[in-house]
C-alpha cells in the first residue's frame, strides 16, 4: 500500500504530553517538517524552553539542550557562536520570551543572531496553571487576572512582532497562526523560511505563531480555534512584519 | 626559563585562557574585571575566537552554557554582583553536568557594595551560589602567576570532571602587576561524548538537560553527582604550607589575606612565636585532611579574611572544633596590616580569642 502521510523524520516516535486540542502538537510537525525538507536534521541543534514546551527535548530527534526560562536565546547564541555550521532553532511561550526572556530576545534580534526562534503565543501560561502572560488581552480573564486583565493595574500586552521589527537588527520577523487549514499552511512556509535564513546566513528569523489554550482558557478545542479568529487575531495581525532581503530586493 | 612578563592579575586570566585552549568568552562589564573583558576583545578576533558582550550577566552565563554543551572550553568573568545574577545559570550548568570556567575577581557587599577587594563571596562559591545541591571547584589565587596557572587548572579539572571550576580571586589580586611566565601550559584532553554537535543521523540525540520530573530519577542523578564531588574532594584538595613543622599557632588565609598573613607569620617568629601559615589553594575542596592533622599539632587557629568570618566555618568544621579558631579581618573593601594580624596572632598564642 502506498504510504499517503507519514511522521516527520525529525519527530522522535515519542507520545507527545499535550493537552487534547493543544496546537503544539501541530507546530512542532510544522517544524519538523521544515527541518525535513531541508534536510538539516543531523546539524540541527534545538533549544527547549521552560513552559509546556520544556520536554521538546524528547520530540525533536536532532541535538536537544533545556534552556533556563527565558535564557533560549543566550544559550542559542553559545552553541551557534561555537559551531556556525549547526542549525539553531529555539522553540519558546510567550511568558519565557516576552516576559522573563524579553531582554535575551531583543538582543539576540539586535545582534541579528543567525539563528531560528519558534515563538508560540497562547496569551496564557500553560504549564503553571493559567496565570496571566505579557500577551494576555485586555479584559482575559486567567487565574492571576481573575477580574480580567486590567490594563490600568497590568499594562497591555506586548506585542512581539511589532516590537522587533522596529529594530535595524532582525533579519525576518512574521506572525502566523494554526487555527485553520490555511493559517497551518502559511504558518508552514513562514517556518521553513525562518529556517532557510539561516542556513543562507541571514541572520535572526522569528516566527510568532497564534496558538491556543483550550485547558486554561476553560473552552473547547473548537470554541478556542474560534476565540483566536475572533479575539486574539484582531489584537495581533498575522503578516510578515520585517524581511530584509525582501525589502533589499525591492519586493 | 620561560620569558617572562608583567602582567596584571585580570590579564594573566585572559591569556592563560586563551593558551588554555579558550576560544568563547561571553561577559558583561564590571568593576574590577573589566581587563579580562578588554584583553578578550583584543585577542580573540585575532585567534579566531569569539568574544561576545553580552546584554547582563544573566544572559552571558546562559551562552556559557550553550557553548559548554556544544563542547567548547569557554569562560565567562564577573565580580559579585554579577555572580550573584549568574547563579541561575551557574545550577543549570552545574545540573546538567556541563564544564565552564568562571571568574570572580570579589568586591565589597552585600549590595551594590563597593569596588574595592574582597573575600566575602567565600559562601556563595563554596556552597554552589544557585540553587539546588551542587558544587564548583573553587580556586583562589595569591599571585599574578597563580591567576595564570590556577586559570590552566581551572579548565582542566572544569573537563575532567564535567563540572564548573571558579576563580575566586579578589580586586587586588585582579589589579595588582607582578612578572610571571607561561611555562607550564599543559591542556589535558577529556571526551565529551554528550556534547551538541548535531547528530550528522549517525547517532540518538544527545540532550544536554537538568530536568527529571521523576523523583526517584533526580534523586539519582543527585547522588551519582555527589559520587563525582567525592573524588574532587579526595584528589585536587589543594593548599600551601608555610612555617608549619613546629608551629603552634596555624593561621589559615588565602588569597590576598594570605600575603599579608605571610608577614605576620615572619613577624610572629621574630618575637618568639611558633607561627604557621596553611594557605588553601582550593577552597572547595577545602584542605580538610591539612587542617584536621594541623589541629593535632597547634594549640589554637587564626583565620584572616576579607569577610565577617566565613572561612571560620570551614575551619571549624574541618578541625572538629578541637581547637579555638579566632578571625582576624577587614572587610567592605579595608585589607588587614601585617600588624593587625600579627597582634592577633600574639593573642592566639595565649589562647585569648
Amino acid at each position: 500500500m502506498a504510504i499517503v502521510f507519514e511522521k516527520p523524520k525529525a519527530l522522535t516516535d515519542a507520545v507527545l504530553h499535550y493537552c487534547p486540542g493543544c496546537p503544539h502538537g501541530i507546530i512542532h510537525r510544522l517544524v519538523a517538517e521544515a527541518i525535513d525538507e531541508l534536510g538539516i536534521e543531523g546539524r540541527t541543534i534545538g533549544v527547549a524552553p521552560v513552559g509546556c514546551a520544556v520536554m521538546a527535548y524528547d520530540y525533536f530527534t536532532c541535538d536537544m539542550i533545556e534552556a533556563a526560562h527565558g535564557r533560549a536565546p543566550a544559550t542559542a547564541t553559545g552553541i551557534k557562536r561555537c559551531r556556525p555550521d549547526n542549525i539553531v532553532f529555539t522553540y519558546q511561550g510567550d511568558g519565557d520570551l516576552a516576559s522573563i526572556g524579553m531582554a535575551e530576545t531583543v538582543h539576540a534580534a539586535a545582534r541579528n543572531e543567525n539563528i531560528t526562534i519558534i515563538f508560540v503565543n497562547n496569551a496564557i501560561y500553560g504549564m503553571t496553571g493559567g496565570q496571566m502572560a505579557p500577551t494576555s488581552l485586555p479584559g482575559q480573564v486567567t487565574q492571576t487576572s481573575p477580574y480580567g486583565r486590567d490594563v490600568k493595574l497590568c499594562g497591555w500586552p506586548i506585542k512581539v512582532c511589532e516590537l522587533l521589527s522596529t529594530q535595524d537588527g532582525p533579519e525576518y520577523i512574521a506572525r502566523v497562526a494554526v487555527n485553520n487549514v490555511k493559517n497551518v499552511k502559511a504558518a508552514g512556509k513562514a517556518i521553513k523560511k525562518a529556517f532557510q535564513n539561516q542556513i543562507d546566513g541571514k541572520g535572526f528569523s522569528l516566527v510568532e505563531v497564534v496558538s491556543a489554550c483550550p485547558t486554561n482558557w476553560g473552552t473547547t478545542p473548537q470554541q478556542a480555534l474560534s476565540w483566536v479568529e475572533s479575539d486574539m487575531l484582531p489584537y495581533y495581525p498575522l503578516g510578515v512584519y520585517k524581511d530584509r532581503s525582501a525589502e533589499k530586493e525591492g519586493k | 626559563m620561560a620569558e617572562r612578563v608583567l602582567m596584571k592579575g585580570n590579564e594573566a586570566i585572559a591569556e592563560a585562557a586563551i593558551r588554555s585552549g579558550c576560544r568563547h568568552y561571553f561577559g558583561y562589564p564590571i568593576t574590577p574585571q573589566t581587563e579580562v573583558a578588554a584583553y578578550m576583545a583584543k585577542r580573540m578576533p585575532k585567534i579566531d575566537g569569539v568574544f561576545l558582550q553580552a546584554e547582563s550577566e544573566i544572559a552571558s552565563i546562559n551562552m556559557v552554557y550553550g557553548a559548554a554543551a556544544a563542547g567548547m572550553r569557554v569562560m565567562t568573568s564577573s565580580s559579585s554582583p554579577g555572580i550573584s545574577l549568574m547563579g541561575e545559570g551557574l545550577s543549570y550548568i552545574a545540573g546538567s553536568d556541563v564544564p565552564a570556567f568562571v571568574v570572580n575577581v570579589q568586591r565589597g557587599g552585600p549590595g551594590l557594595g563597593g569596588i574595592q577587594p574582597s573575600q566575602s563571596d567565600y559562601f556563595q562559591a563554596t556552597r554552589g551560589g544557585g540553587h539546588g545541591d551542587y558544587h564548583m571547584i573553587v580556586l583562589a589565587p595569591a599571585s599574578v602567576q597563580e591567576m595564570a596557572s590556577l586559570t590552566v587548572k581551572g579548565f582542566n579539572l572544569a573537563d575532567k570532571y564535567s563540572m564548573i571550576a571558579m576563580i575566586l580571586a579578589d580586586g587586588t589580586i585582579g589589579q595588582m602587576m607582578e612578572p610571571i611566565s607561561f611555562e607550564d601550559v599543559e591542556i589535558e584532553h577529556y571526551d565529551k561524548p554528550w556534547a551538541l554537535t548535531g547528530t550528522q543521523c549517525q547517532r540518538r540525540h544527545n540532550i544536554v538537560n537538568s530536568l527529571y520530573l521523576q523523583p526517584d530519577v533526580l534523586e539519582k542523578k543527585n547522588f551519582e553527582r555527589y559520587e563525582k564531588y567525592r573524588a574532587v574532594e579526595e584528589n585536587e584538595a589543594l593548599h600551601e604550607s608555610y612555617m608549619m613543622d613546629d608551629a603552634e599557632v596555624c593561621v589559615v588565609a588565602f588569597g590576598i589575606a594570605s600575603r599579608v598573613a605571610k608577614n605576620a607569620v615572619v613577624a610572629a617568629r621574630a618575637e618568639g612565636i611558633k607561627a604557621g601559615l596553611i594557605r588553601p589553594i582550593t577552597l572547595w575542596p577545602f584542605p580538610k585532611k591539612a587542617l584536621s592533622e594541623a589541629a593535632d599539632q597547634v594549640k589554637s587557629f587564626l583565620s584572616v579574611e576579607l569577610s565577617m568570618g566565613q572561612m571560620v566555618e570551614d575551619i571549624q568544621l574541618a578541625t572538629g572544633c578541637r581547637r579555638p579558631v579566632s578571625l582576624c579581618n577587614r572587610v567592605g573593601g579595608m585589607i588587614p596590616s601585617p600588624d593587625q594580624v600579627l597582634a592577633s596572632i600574639r593573642k592566639a598564642a595565649k589562647g585569648e580569642n
